[in-house]
Protein backbone atom coordinates (compact mmCIF):
# COMPACT_ATOMS: atom_id res chain seq x y z
CA UNK A 1 0.00 0.00 0.00
CA UNK A 2 1.36 3.44 -0.76
CA UNK A 3 1.65 6.11 1.92
CA UNK A 4 0.20 9.46 1.09
CA UNK A 5 2.84 11.98 0.88
CA UNK A 6 2.36 15.09 3.58
CA UNK A 7 3.10 18.22 2.81
CA UNK A 8 4.69 20.55 4.71
CA UNK A 9 3.18 24.23 4.98
CA UNK A 10 5.07 27.85 6.02
CA UNK A 11 2.86 30.84 6.86
CA UNK A 12 4.27 33.84 6.13
CA UNK A 13 2.09 37.30 7.31
CA UNK A 14 2.56 39.89 9.25
CA UNK A 15 -0.88 39.99 10.73
CA UNK A 16 -1.49 37.95 13.44
CA UNK A 17 -5.40 37.56 12.74
CA UNK A 18 -3.95 36.15 9.10
CA UNK A 19 -1.31 33.58 10.12
CA UNK A 20 -4.06 31.79 12.61
CA UNK A 21 -6.51 32.29 9.58
CA UNK A 22 -4.95 30.44 7.40
CA UNK A 23 -3.28 28.10 10.07
CA UNK A 24 -7.22 26.72 10.84
CA UNK A 25 -9.19 27.20 7.95
CA UNK A 26 -6.34 24.98 5.69
CA UNK A 27 -8.37 21.40 5.35
CA UNK A 28 -5.49 18.67 4.64
CA UNK A 29 -5.18 15.87 6.60
CA UNK A 30 -1.67 15.44 4.45
CA UNK A 31 -0.51 19.12 5.35
CA UNK A 32 1.31 20.09 8.23
CA UNK A 33 2.22 23.61 9.32
CA UNK A 34 5.79 23.45 10.37
CA UNK A 35 5.97 27.40 11.05
CA UNK A 36 5.07 30.23 10.81
CA UNK A 37 7.01 33.84 10.21
CA UNK A 38 6.06 37.51 10.72
CA UNK A 39 8.00 39.03 7.99
CA UNK A 40 10.96 38.02 5.36
CA UNK A 41 13.42 38.12 7.62
CA UNK A 42 12.14 35.71 9.88
CA UNK A 43 10.99 33.42 6.93
CA UNK A 44 14.57 33.25 5.90
CA UNK A 45 15.44 32.31 9.17
CA UNK A 46 12.77 29.50 9.92
CA UNK A 47 13.02 27.97 6.33
CA UNK A 48 16.08 25.73 5.92
CA UNK A 49 15.09 24.16 9.59
CA UNK A 50 11.22 23.59 8.12
CA UNK A 51 12.38 22.54 4.84
CA UNK A 52 8.51 23.62 4.01
CA UNK A 53 7.43 22.08 0.31
CA UNK A 54 4.45 25.08 0.09
CA UNK A 55 4.55 28.63 1.57
CA UNK A 56 1.39 31.14 1.96
CA UNK A 57 3.12 34.50 1.70
CA UNK A 58 1.67 37.98 2.59
CA UNK A 59 3.96 40.95 0.20
CA UNK A 60 3.43 43.95 2.80
CA UNK A 61 5.46 43.44 5.45
CA UNK A 62 7.98 45.27 7.66
CA UNK A 63 12.26 44.47 7.61
CA UNK A 64 11.51 42.55 4.21
CA UNK A 65 8.34 42.02 1.99
CA UNK A 66 7.76 39.54 0.39
CA UNK A 67 8.88 40.28 -3.08
CA UNK A 68 12.39 39.85 -1.91
CA UNK A 69 11.40 36.83 0.04
CA UNK A 70 9.99 34.90 -2.73
CA UNK A 71 13.15 35.19 -4.07
CA UNK A 72 15.44 34.58 -1.79
CA UNK A 73 13.26 31.07 -0.71
CA UNK A 74 13.52 30.02 -4.59
CA UNK A 75 17.03 30.57 -4.56
CA UNK A 76 17.42 28.36 -1.56
CA UNK A 77 14.89 25.66 -2.42
CA UNK A 78 13.70 25.82 -6.19
CA UNK A 79 11.19 22.79 -5.64
CA UNK A 80 9.33 25.38 -2.98
CA UNK A 81 5.70 26.37 -3.95
CA UNK A 82 4.43 29.71 -2.73
CA UNK A 83 1.26 31.15 -2.78
CA UNK A 84 1.00 35.25 -2.30
CA UNK A 85 -1.90 36.20 -0.01
CA UNK A 86 -2.52 39.92 -0.27
CA UNK A 87 -4.57 42.32 -0.39
CA UNK A 88 -2.55 44.18 -3.11
CA UNK A 89 -5.05 43.80 -6.19
CA UNK A 90 -3.26 45.05 -8.95
CA UNK A 91 -2.38 42.94 -11.96
CA UNK A 92 1.56 44.26 -11.61
CA UNK A 93 2.37 43.19 -8.61
CA UNK A 94 1.32 39.92 -9.72
CA UNK A 95 2.97 39.40 -12.24
CA UNK A 96 6.27 41.10 -10.45
CA UNK A 97 5.59 38.13 -7.74
CA UNK A 98 5.35 35.05 -10.36
CA UNK A 99 8.25 36.43 -12.04
CA UNK A 100 10.57 36.34 -8.93
CA UNK A 101 9.13 32.51 -8.16
CA UNK A 102 5.66 32.36 -7.28
CA UNK A 103 3.14 30.10 -8.07
CA UNK A 104 -0.08 31.20 -7.23
CA UNK A 105 -2.43 34.49 -6.15
CA UNK A 106 -4.92 34.73 -3.57
CA UNK A 107 -6.40 38.52 -3.03
CA UNK A 108 -7.22 39.10 0.79
CA UNK A 109 -10.00 38.62 2.11
CA UNK A 110 -10.97 35.34 1.27
CA UNK A 111 -12.72 32.58 1.93
CA UNK A 112 -12.13 29.20 3.20
CA UNK A 113 -13.19 28.08 0.06
CA UNK A 114 -10.89 30.17 -1.95
CA UNK A 115 -8.01 29.18 0.40
CA UNK A 116 -8.22 25.33 0.28
CA UNK A 117 -8.63 25.49 -3.54
CA UNK A 118 -5.71 27.24 -3.84
CA UNK A 119 -3.00 25.31 -1.70
CA UNK A 120 -4.61 22.14 -3.25
CA UNK A 121 -3.60 24.06 -6.78
CA UNK A 122 -0.07 24.63 -5.25
CA UNK A 123 0.09 20.83 -3.57
CA UNK A 124 -0.95 19.45 -6.85
CA UNK A 125 1.90 20.78 -8.56
CA UNK A 126 4.55 20.02 -5.05
CA UNK B 1 -12.93 67.84 -5.31
CA UNK B 2 -13.54 63.80 -5.40
CA UNK B 3 -15.21 61.89 -8.31
CA UNK B 4 -17.91 59.25 -7.27
CA UNK B 5 -15.99 56.63 -8.80
CA UNK B 6 -12.78 57.19 -6.66
CA UNK B 7 -15.62 56.96 -3.28
CA UNK B 8 -16.50 53.97 -4.54
CA UNK B 9 -13.17 52.41 -5.52
CA UNK B 10 -12.68 53.00 -0.87
CA UNK B 11 -16.67 51.99 -0.29
CA UNK B 12 -16.03 48.76 -1.99
CA UNK B 13 -12.82 48.35 -0.08
CA UNK B 14 -14.39 48.37 2.55
CA UNK B 15 -17.54 46.65 2.45
CA UNK B 16 -15.50 43.70 0.47
CA UNK B 17 -14.06 42.79 4.09
CA UNK B 18 -17.12 42.32 5.81
CA UNK B 19 -19.12 40.04 3.01
CA UNK B 20 -15.89 38.28 2.35
CA UNK B 21 -14.16 37.68 5.85
CA UNK B 22 -17.12 37.75 8.02
CA UNK B 23 -19.72 36.57 5.13
CA UNK B 24 -22.09 39.26 5.78
CA UNK B 25 -22.48 41.96 3.77
CA UNK B 26 -22.55 45.71 5.36
CA UNK B 27 -24.62 48.47 4.52
CA UNK B 28 -23.60 51.73 3.91
CA UNK B 29 -25.61 55.11 5.83
CA UNK B 30 -26.00 58.29 4.63
CA UNK B 31 -22.53 60.13 3.39
CA UNK B 32 -21.98 63.40 4.54
CA UNK B 33 -19.46 66.20 4.25
CA UNK B 34 -17.57 67.35 7.67
CA UNK B 35 -15.49 70.42 7.52
CA UNK B 36 -12.66 69.97 10.80
CA UNK B 37 -11.30 66.94 12.09
CA UNK B 38 -13.95 64.29 12.35
CA UNK B 39 -13.77 62.45 15.29
CA UNK B 40 -12.88 58.54 15.51
CA UNK B 41 -13.54 55.75 17.49
CA UNK B 42 -10.79 53.12 19.65
CA UNK B 43 -9.19 51.63 16.49
CA UNK B 44 -8.33 53.25 13.11
CA UNK B 45 -6.60 52.25 10.40
CA UNK B 46 -5.10 54.75 8.17
CA UNK B 47 -3.70 55.25 4.58
CA UNK B 48 -1.78 57.98 3.12
CA UNK B 49 -2.53 59.23 -0.53
CA UNK B 50 -0.36 61.38 -2.56
CA UNK B 51 0.04 62.09 -6.16
CA UNK B 52 -2.92 62.95 -8.29
CA UNK B 53 -4.30 63.17 -4.94
CA UNK B 54 -3.24 64.59 -1.49
CA UNK B 55 -4.65 63.42 1.78
CA UNK B 56 -5.49 60.62 3.56
CA UNK B 57 -8.37 57.35 3.79
CA UNK B 58 -9.02 55.89 6.97
CA UNK B 59 -11.91 53.65 8.24
CA UNK B 60 -12.14 53.96 12.13
CA UNK B 61 -14.45 51.36 14.01
CA UNK B 62 -14.96 50.76 17.80
CA UNK B 63 -14.18 48.36 19.70
CA UNK B 64 -17.13 46.22 19.82
CA UNK B 65 -18.05 46.36 16.56
CA UNK B 66 -14.03 44.73 15.95
CA UNK B 67 -15.26 42.27 18.71
CA UNK B 68 -17.99 40.98 16.75
CA UNK B 69 -16.37 40.68 13.50
CA UNK B 70 -13.65 38.59 14.77
CA UNK B 71 -16.03 36.22 16.32
CA UNK B 72 -17.73 36.00 13.20
CA UNK B 73 -13.94 35.78 11.40
CA UNK B 74 -13.99 32.08 14.38
CA UNK B 75 -10.87 34.28 15.90
CA UNK B 76 -10.83 33.64 19.66
CA UNK B 77 -8.11 36.08 20.35
CA UNK B 78 -9.64 39.71 21.36
CA UNK B 79 -6.20 41.25 23.10
CA UNK B 80 -5.45 45.04 21.79
CA UNK B 81 -2.97 43.87 19.37
CA UNK B 82 -5.60 41.54 17.69
CA UNK B 83 -7.97 44.61 17.31
CA UNK B 84 -4.63 47.06 16.09
CA UNK B 85 -4.38 43.72 13.74
CA UNK B 86 -7.85 43.52 12.34
CA UNK B 87 -8.45 47.41 11.08
CA UNK B 88 -5.31 47.08 9.62
CA UNK B 89 -6.40 44.31 7.39
CA UNK B 90 -9.20 46.42 7.02
CA UNK B 91 -7.23 49.28 5.40
CA UNK B 92 -4.58 47.06 3.67
CA UNK B 93 -8.12 45.49 1.74
CA UNK B 94 -9.35 49.42 0.81
CA UNK B 95 -5.38 50.37 -0.09
CA UNK B 96 -5.34 47.12 -2.51
CA UNK B 97 -8.59 47.87 -4.19
CA UNK B 98 -7.18 51.61 -4.62
CA UNK B 99 -3.68 50.48 -6.32
CA UNK B 100 -5.96 48.26 -8.43
CA UNK B 101 -8.45 50.81 -10.05
CA UNK B 102 -6.00 53.87 -9.91
CA UNK B 103 -2.56 52.61 -10.72
CA UNK B 104 0.26 54.91 -10.60
CA UNK B 105 -1.67 57.66 -10.16
CA UNK B 106 -1.84 57.45 -6.75
CA UNK B 107 1.01 56.56 -4.66
CA UNK B 108 -0.90 55.11 -1.77
CA UNK B 109 0.98 53.94 1.59
CA UNK B 110 1.38 51.20 3.98
CA UNK B 111 -1.86 51.09 6.00
CA UNK B 112 -0.89 52.38 9.65
CA UNK B 113 -2.88 52.01 13.08
CA UNK B 114 -3.86 54.21 15.68
CA UNK B 115 -5.85 53.75 18.88
CA UNK B 116 -6.69 55.31 22.31
CA UNK B 117 -8.29 57.94 23.63
CA UNK B 118 -8.03 61.38 20.91
CA UNK B 119 -5.43 59.25 18.94
CA UNK B 120 -3.07 62.39 16.21
CA UNK B 121 -5.06 61.36 13.20
CA UNK B 122 -3.52 63.55 10.31
CA UNK B 123 -5.56 66.16 9.02
CA UNK B 124 -4.93 68.57 6.64
CA UNK B 125 -6.73 72.48 7.88
CA UNK B 126 -9.43 73.72 5.81
CA UNK B 127 -9.55 69.91 4.31
CA UNK B 128 -13.29 68.71 4.34
CA UNK B 129 -14.30 65.00 4.38
CA UNK B 130 -16.62 62.65 3.10
CA UNK B 131 -17.91 60.45 6.05
CA UNK B 132 -19.32 57.06 4.97
CA UNK B 133 -21.08 55.65 7.75
CA UNK B 134 -20.55 51.63 7.30
CA UNK B 135 -23.07 49.85 9.37
CA UNK B 136 -22.80 46.06 10.35
CA UNK B 137 -24.98 44.04 12.63
CA UNK B 138 -26.05 46.67 15.74
CA UNK B 139 -22.96 48.57 14.94
CA UNK B 140 -21.33 51.72 12.95
CA UNK B 141 -17.39 52.40 11.91
CA UNK B 142 -16.73 55.19 9.40
CA UNK B 143 -15.44 55.68 6.16
CA UNK B 144 -13.72 58.64 6.24
CA UNK B 145 -11.86 60.27 2.71
CA UNK B 146 -10.28 63.33 3.14
CA UNK B 147 -8.67 63.72 -0.27
CA UNK B 148 -7.49 67.07 -2.53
Amino acid sequence: MNARRAFKLMIVDDSNIMRRRIERSQQFEDLQVVGTAGNGVEALALFSQADPDVVTMDLTMPQMDGIECIGRLVALKPAVRILVISALADKATAVEAMERGANGFLNKPFTDRQLNEAIADLMRRA
Amino acid sequence: MLYEQELKTFVEGTTNFFEVAAQQPATLGSPYLLEGTPAVHEYTGVITISGKREGVVYFTAPKAMLTVLLMKMQENDFSHETMRDLVGEVANTISGNARRDFGRDFVISVPSVLSGEKPDVPHKPGQRSFIIPINWRSHSAKLVVSLS
